[in-house]
């Protein structure tokens, strides 16, 4: 963009980013949403083989609900702080597309699963507004075949369980919304509930965006208008889109004409939003209960023992971590993965800690890749390869001393410099004498004697 | 004649091997075939319909008619709209799965208002049925096939589905029995849906006996329907032949004008349940009238989203298909349910159920059942529904009430006209999960009475 424009500069400052975030996320459950069949969208071996009268919205085809899919939605909820909503039910959403058997969609409209909670980032936390339960679409194929434009219908990923998490307009930078979608894929995959693949459709992004005024900002008011982008399928595009969004929407709002109410797309190798659908008035869903699945009552029991069972979250681990061991921030990206591979670190470093080695230095061992990050080792088998790997050979203390005694006197000037005071020259001299006699050897060692023998120099 | 034969009866006579089963499937199977050209029950009639599997139930071999809106993976299933006309389904509803495990051979399937739509099965897409007691008149609806095929003997037996009245209004327009389950009861799993929180499947038979045992056949849980209950079903053959002394009955609805006509000869009737002991008093309710608003507005709101998925993408014709009835239930359930109006209608509506659900507990402290006309009178003549949109509605009106509360009930012949020999239909509603109940005061009433022709051969 035309960054010496001095006007645009003068212009993004006087508008504020209003953006909110819907992000839907596939569960990875053993079955689809409603049916017995297999939840494998992405690798089944042909098109339309998990199917049945339910998901292909069969005359008196009727939805049974998937247990696992509602208990990992509500513990998603309890991850991010959401109330829980004892009394909850799915209504049916009615809208027409081919990609839709029974012309709804069996989703949640007034009692969602969850409501309220956060996602924390570093420039602040984005609140929700819920979170629900529905069932993914098929899949349209379009494409020629035998010289002819067709469209195709996959129903292999219809009536796979989709959660959406809808946020409050409360991501104030596109780097910030990135961060938010990373986040929240980082405690679904956390909790091992989602893989969100992104290239495949497992996860997918939209941003609500429009541009306040400062004097709206001054009058707590909203903007009139609201930009929905969908269907992004990478953070880095999400960030891309919501940028150009904030340069488009403000040179339209500089011309002192409101931008239009609409759905864009974004197309990441132009790197621009483009409108897809103008959106003159809320569509009209026709939402009802859905008569065929009773509603739910959850025993307050039952959440405290779901909450129970969370592992302690990423952010949780990492602050212990930094705070307990000081492992860097590129070590704790590397390592907390998800809650398996904590719970083996936490024992790892805690056997680390008995036997007198720093937590810190089996991390770094790890990231590495020098110790081989499997939990299914013990953590007695990963510190005795520590041990071995790390093992100093400790040199004859005369061969140690001949050795320096010669690099120093090979060396007069490197010798002058230390005395002058350049103290780095230190490090020439290890490496020299390493050299001689080998990477084994215990380096602390080596540097107590080359610093005696300048000393006396 | 082995077509006339009860269920009761043609069991025994499989089992005393009096007859032989494929004599029976034959005769029921050609019966149907030369009456079909008049009467119109069945919109297939399987060719080839043969006995498999040998079992030891009591509908072993027994030939049934199925109405057309069951799944059936070797017949065609259209709900008797042309929007289905070539559908052939790839699966088996859970009911007519569980009859041909038992041994059931289900020799066709039955005409009826399209998509469920109706009573008095002349917004069928493939012709009206006749009332077999009296062709110029209507059979009754929407399972009217499945009504006119039993009273003509076109099968043994056969199974309906009611939403508001669709098995116990043709029962009583065309002399038979015909029971609604509570909701719940028998599963609706590959039934084609008409209103998703009101539809049960039950039997349509010649006598209550036979009703008793066809639920038998097809009542229990079913993990496909998480409407089913998980409760255990009871042996319903078991309330057959008990006395009904000292229960106490309530006689709703005895102040409607629209009943004036019929009134004196129900009432008539309802001295022979004294006779057997209980006692009948009136018992004031809810004005049913009120009923018809919620069930017009919440059934044609499920209607309206359950006929979403016809759009002729995936099987069927398209949406042209549909006949007028279809498309005005259509638009009025998607008026109900567009923003703004939800909250005023369908939401409403379903409010004013809860306090229906309210009045009927109230009154099942007082009285083990409640009886009442299923139709308010006997059967209309052919051409009758033509321009009347709230046809069904008032025809069903007295089975409205408790229908929309999902309780169950059954209809049995109380009466039948000398010169039009046509029927009238007595409906005792029990409390929710007591079908034996209303069983055991149908029986005795059938047992203590001469309206039934299977039992009183004229």
């Amino acid at each position: 963009m035309n960054a010496q424009n001095p006007s645009i500069n003068r212009r993004t400052e006087a508008y504020t980013l209003i953006c909110g975030m819907e992000v839907h996320a596939e569960l990875k459950t053993a079955s689809k949403m409603f049916c017995g069949c297999t939840n494998n969208p992405f690798f089944a071996e042909k098109p339309n083989t998990h199917t049945c009268p339910v998901c292909l919205g069969m005359p008196g085809g009727l939805p049974v609900a998937n247990k696992t899919a509602i208990e990992w939605t509500i513990k998603l909820g309890l991850a991010l702080g959401c109330d829980i909503n004892l009394f909850s039910k799915f209504d049916r959403k009615h809208y027409f597309y081919p990609d839709l058997p029974k012309g709804y969609q069996i989703s949640q409209y007034d009692i969602p699963f969850c409501t309220g909670g956060a996602v924390e980032t570093s420039h602040g936390p984005v609140r929700l507004t819920r979170i629900h339960l529905e069932e993914d679409t098929a899949k349209m194929i379009h494409a020629t075949l035998d010289g002819e434009k067709v469209s195709m219908i996959d129903h292999n990923r219809a009536g796979v369980p989709l959660v959406e998490i809808v946020s409050e307009p409360d991501v104030t930078s596109p780097a910030q919304a990135a961060e938010y979608g990373r986040n929240l894929r980082e405690i679904m995959r956390y909790l091992e509930i989602a893989d969100c693949d992104m290239e495949q459709g497992g996860m997918r992004l939209e941003a609500n965006i429009s541009l306040q005024s400062t004097e709206q900002a001054e009058r707590g008011q909203l903007p009139e208008y609201k930009v929905e982008v969908k269907n992004i399928n990478s953070f880095r595009f999400l960030e891309n889109a919501i940028s150009h969004e904030v340069e488009r929407q403000g040179e339209v709002l500089d011309t002192g004409v409101l931008p239009a109410q609409e759905t864009r797309g974004y197309n990441s190798t132009k790197d621009i939003t483009f409108t897809q659908r103008a959106k003159e008035d809320a569509a009209d869903y026709r939402y009802m209960p859905d008569p065929d699945l009773p509603p739910f009552q959850f025993a307050q029991s039952q959440i405290k023992e779901w909450q129970h069972q969370l592992p302690e979250l990423p952010g949780s681990v990492r602050t212990r971590w930094s705070d307990t061991y000081g492992l860097n921030n590129q070590a704790l990206k590397m390592l907390v993965v998800n809650a398996e591979q904590t719970a083996w670190l936490d024992s790892v470093f805690a056997l680390a800690e008995k036997q007198g080695i720093l937590p810190k230095k089996i991390a770094a061992a790890l990231v590495n890749k020098q110790l081989e990050i499997n939990p299914e080792s013990t953590p007695e088998s990963v510190l005795k390869t520590y041990q071995k790997q790390t093992a100093s050979s400790s040199v004859d203390a005369q061969q140690l001393s001949t050795t320096i005694q010669k690099i120093l006197t090979q060396h007069p000037d490197a010798v002058a410099k230390y005395q002058a005071g350049e103290t780095q020259v230190l490090g020439f001299f290890m490496g020299q004498a390493m050299r001689v006699v080998g990477n084994n050897a215990d380096a602390g060692q080596v540097r107590v004697e080359i610093e005696r023998q300048l000393k006396q120099l | 004649m082995l077509n006339t034969l009860t269920l009761k009866k043609a069991h025994q006579a499989i089992k005393s091997k009096d007859i032989s089963i494929n004599e029976l499937i034959t005769k029921c199977t050609e019966v149907s075939q030369s009456k079909n050209n008049d009467i119109n029950a069945y919109t297939y009639i399987k060719e080839d319909a043969n006995f498999q599997e040998q079992s030891n139930t009591k509908i072993s071999g027994i030939p049934l008619a199925i109405k057309d809106n069951f799944c059936t993976k070797d017949m065609p299933t259209t709900a008797s709209s042309k929007v289905l006309e070539s559908f052939i389904p790839p699966f088996d509803s859970s009911v007519t799965q569980k009859l041909r495990s038992s041994g059931a051979v289900l020799i066709g399937k039955t005409n009826m208002d399209a998509w469920a739509h109706g009573s008095s099965t002349e917004t069928s897409d493939f012709d009206v049925t006749k009332n077999p007691r009296n062709t110029d008149y209507l059979p009754g609806g929407s399972s009217g096939g499945s009504a006119a095929a039993v009273a003509a003997d076109m099968c043994i037996a056969a199974l309906g589905t009611e939403t508001a009245g669709s098995i116990r209004q043709p029962a009583s327009w065309c002399g038979i029995v015909g029971l609604k389950p509570t909701y719940g009861r028998v599963s609706r799993y590959g039934i084609v849906a008409m209103a998703s929180s009101t539809d049960s499947p039950g039997p349509m038979t010649k006598t209550v006996e036979d009703s008793a045992i066809l639920l038998n056949a097809i009542a229990g849980h079913d993990p496909l329907d998480a409407t089913t209950s998980p409760q255990a079903t009871p042996d319903f053959t078991a309330s057959l032949q008990k006395p009904i002394k000292d229960m106490r009955i309530g006689y709703i609805y005895h102040n409607l004008a629209e009943f004036e006509e019929t009134k004196s000869r129900f009432e008539e009737q309802l001295k022979v349940l004294e006779d057997l002991g209980a006692t009948v008093e009136p018992a004031p309710t809810f004005d049913p009238h009120y009923a018809i608003g919620v069930y017009t507005i919440v059934q044609r709101g499920e209607v309206s989203s359950n006929l979403a998925r016809y759009t002729g993408i995936r099987y069927g014709g398209d949406r042209s298909h549909f006949g007028d009835e279809a498309k005005r239930r259509i638009m009025l359930g998607t008026y109900t349910l567009s923003k703004g109006y939800a909250e005023q209608y369908y939401t409403h509506a379903n409010k004013v159920r809860t306090l229906f659900m309210r009045d009927f507990q109230e009154l099942f402290e007082r009285y083990d059942a409640l009886v009442s006309l299923s139709s308010p009178g006997f059967a209309k003549k052919r051409g009758a529904s033509e321009g009347q949109a709230m046809f069904g509605e008032l025809e069903d009106m007295l089975l409205e009430p408790s229908s929309i509360c999902g309780l169950p009930g059954v209809s049995v012949p109380c009466y039948r006209d000398e010169t039009t020999n046509l029927f009238l239909g007595m409906n005792i509603t029990t409390p929710w999960w007591k079908e034996g109940r209303a069983i055991q005061i149908a029986d005795a009433f059938e047992r203590a009475t001469r309206w039934n022709t299977w039992r009183n051969k004229q």
